[in-house]
């Protein structure tokens, strides 16, 4: 999931009685599976939810690039690069499409990035992890983007309006990515040499965990997570998704002839689920605190980027408007 | 550290001739042609488009949800504007 | 399994030149590649990245085009990744570091008019299938030169600095320009042929659109003064054997390797 422990800013789900006339008005209309645009009305706290979660969603496409950039330029083959450079490329625009998503909700994408810029936002934890092979690009398409897919195509029914929409489109366009991800590691897997082989088993082993940690905490920990389920914000809980992700995640990982570093990682007949290892959660809350291996790097390339573009953005927009001048001189 | 974002453009494209232009979300540019450059690289990456319409998005006027019912409740009622309104003999209901 | 060798440098006439068209387009994707999270908007992020993929198929294009012609090139990996700097065939304007913004849309630009008109007559080339990969490459190129010519004039006209800063980028970049329209033989003989276009024709055009656009940005077409050459020849600037050394760096640690 992009969006990790999202602050509702609520402490106890609100009761139905408690509610003004507009406020159990809004509720009916999520009770009944109604999207809410932009215009009307919603509650503060919705809407702030809202902004969090859409702009950690479209943070973390950003940041999401520099992982994948990191390999880019040493892209093995032409199709690969090609295949890579569109990747990244959706990645950029998926990002696009949730700013403009948060910026129905009356904050600016410049304010968005500001808070991103300064630390205020975060991004999903996982881009905050280095690939350090080229199997990583598979295993970041297979598993990373993989366990986005659970998350974003429930998030299609999500309540808000633009939100929905652009999860409908995104997930279109990103059922790829995923596929693409398990053919660069299959390939390697199938005809590859030995030492290709072990950088498939060595990008899992380093990013099987954080790949699970991206569902965020456990449900018992996840005080935001009933308020944002009432408001069909989030469709289900942090457990539930990083469950599905796993039963659907284990027989691919079995046909690639690969394993998962976790010794407790068994099917459990009576459950019809897999059971699964405990999560290192002092190592998720470090790197959420900025304490991860790439943190530092990630938001100052991202900065320095904002910062060396500024006069870029300047000129331009200088441009258009001597243009507008122009124009309006001439109708004068 | 900031500077003003670019402005906004909503953005509209006919997927296919034939069809509507259809409104597929915004993008940021300095001014219209740019919008279009931002909107061609964004919205038809997938061969998606055969026309592009950008509109600077602080000139759009909407319909305020308020006027909800006022404006759009009355059709309701008016059921003889479709034509299943109208029981004709099997033998003529193709019409 | 393919052997890592050096890869045939000694070409036919048809084939230096198909090289040539497929190197410029490697080696300037590669430097975009290289903008990658580094842009100065997410706007242009999408847009580089777009040209850049556009100028990786083009080159395939033409690469496969070489290898069918050529079978000891082995196909089109291998004769991107295992060709040294010296045998890379490109012009020199096209392997110019990114620079900032502006250093990149000058060299792009001025690049973008030579490959748009070359392109028109490679459409009506001799040798039917360079006709075919020109036809499918210039509708792409046509879109490349009029979103860099914009940013020429953005940039030139837009803020003291960005003015500055565009000249410069110009001034810097012009001393690779001449290399655009010199021939050798091999290239003659491929004009005389009416497979190749006569660059001096293409020289008078590109001046006349160049400067009509630099007039616009209320830029100052640079002098022109002594002219670096070379690139199609193999003789490149410092830069390209770096540039390689990381493109062919995974590739060439595992000869014979399937991706």
């Amino acid at each position: 999931m992009y969006a990790q422990m999202v602050e509702t800013g609520v402490k106890t789900v609100k009761d139905r009685s408690e509610m003004g006339a507009e406020e159990q008005a809004f509720m009916a209309r999520i009770d009944e599976e109604s999207k809410i645009e932009p215009q009307d009305w919603m509650p503060d706290a919705y809407r702030k939810t809202l902004v969090r979660q859409i702009s950690q969603h479209a943070h973390s496409e950003i940041i999401g690039m520099q992982p994948e950039g990191n390999w880019l330029t040493r892209a093995p083959t032409i199709k690969r690069k090609l295949q890579l450079a569109a990747k990244i490329q959706d990645e950029c625009g998926h990002g696009q499409y949730l700013y403009s998503a948060a910026e129905t909700l009356g904050v600016g994408r410049d304010e968005l990035l500001d808070q991103l810029h300064t630390g205020k936002a975060k991004y999903s934890s996982i881009f905050n992890y280095p690939t350090l092979n080229w199997a990583d690009m598979g295993a970041v398409g297979w598993l990373v983007d993989g366990a986005a897919i659970v998350n974003q195509v429930i998030l299609q029914r999500t309540s808000y309006g633009p939100y929905s929409r652009a999860m409908v489109r995104i997930c279109k366009e990103e059922s790829f990515h995923q596929r693409q991800g398990y053919e660069i590691l299959l390939t390697m897997m199938e005809k590859g040499t030995q030492a290709q082989k072990d950088m498939v088993q060595d990008a899992i082993n380093r990013l099987w965990w954080p790949s699970l940690m991206m569902f965020g905490p456990n449900d018992d920990s996840s005080p935001n997570t009933a308020q944002s389920l009432e408001w069909k914000i989030k469709r289900k809980t942090n457990d539930e998704l990083r469950q599905m992700f796993i039963d659907q995640t284990i027989p691919q990982l079995e046909v690639l002839g690969c394993t998962a570093p976790d010794p407790d990682l068994k099917w459990n007949e009576a459950t019809g689920h897999y059971d699964f290892g405990e999560i290192n959660w002092e190592e998720f809350f470090n790197v959420i605190k900025g304490n991860g291996p790439c943190n530092k790097q990630r938001l100052a390339k991202k900065v320095n980027a904002h910062e060396q573009g500024a006069w870029v953005r300047e000129a331009a927009m200088a441009h258009a408007t001597k243009q507008q001048a122009k124009a309006a001189a001439k109708v004068a | 550290m900031s500077t003003a974002d670019w402005p906004l453009f909503e953005v509209f494209i006919r997927s296919r001739h034939g069809l509507s232009h259809k409104h597929v979300g915004s993008v940021h540019a300095v001014d219209a042609t740019n919008a279009l450059e931002n909107a061609r690289e964004l919205y038809t990456r997938r061969n998606e488009g055969t026309s592009i319409w950008v509109v600077p998005s602080n000139t759009i006027t909407a319909s305020a949800p308020e006027q909800k019912d006022a404006l759009f409740t009355s059709p309701v009622d008016k059921i003889y504007r479709h034509p299943s309104f109208y029981e004709l003999p099997a033998a003529v209901d193709k019409m | 399994m393919t052997a890592l060798t050096q890869i045939n440098s000694n070409h036919d006439a048809l084939n230096t030149y198909i090289l040539r068209m497929a190197d410029n387009n490697l080696v300037l994707g590669q430097r975009l590649c290289e903008w990658c999270a580094n842009a100065p908007i997410l706007e242009e992020e999408t847009a580089l990245m777009n040209t850049s993929l556009d100028l990786f198929g083009q080159a395939r294009n033409w690469l496969n085009y070489a290898v069918d012609r050529d079978a000891s090139l082995q196909d089109c990996d291998a004769v991107t990744m295992l060709r040294d700097e010296r045998s890379y065939l490109n012009m020199l304007i096209c392997e110019q570091p990114n620079g900032n913004f502006a250093d990149t849309m000058a060299r792009h630009y001025l690049f973008d008019v030579w490959h748009r008109l070359t392109l028109e007559v490679l459409c009506n080339s001799a040798n039917e299938t360079v006709a075919a990969i020109a036809a499918k490459s210039i509708l792409e190129v046509r879109y490349h030169e009029q979103r860099t010519r914009n940013w020429v004039i953005r940039l030139g006209d837009g803020t003291e600095v960005s003015h500055q800063r565009m000249q410069t980028a110009l001034d810097d970049i012009w001393t690779y320009v001449g290399e655009m329209f010199t021939q050798d033989e091999a290239e003659l003989s491929l004009v005389a042929q009416g497979v190749a276009p006569d660059q001096q024709t293409i020289a008078s055009q590109w001046r006349d659109i160049v400067s009509a656009t630099l007039a616009e940005a209320t830029l100052t077409m640079p002098e022109d003064g002594y002219s670096q050459m070379g690139g199609k020849q193999g003789e490149h600037t410092e830069g390209l054997g770096i540039m390689l050394a990381e493109m062919q760096s995974l590739y060439r640690a595992h000869p014979g390797a399937v991706w």
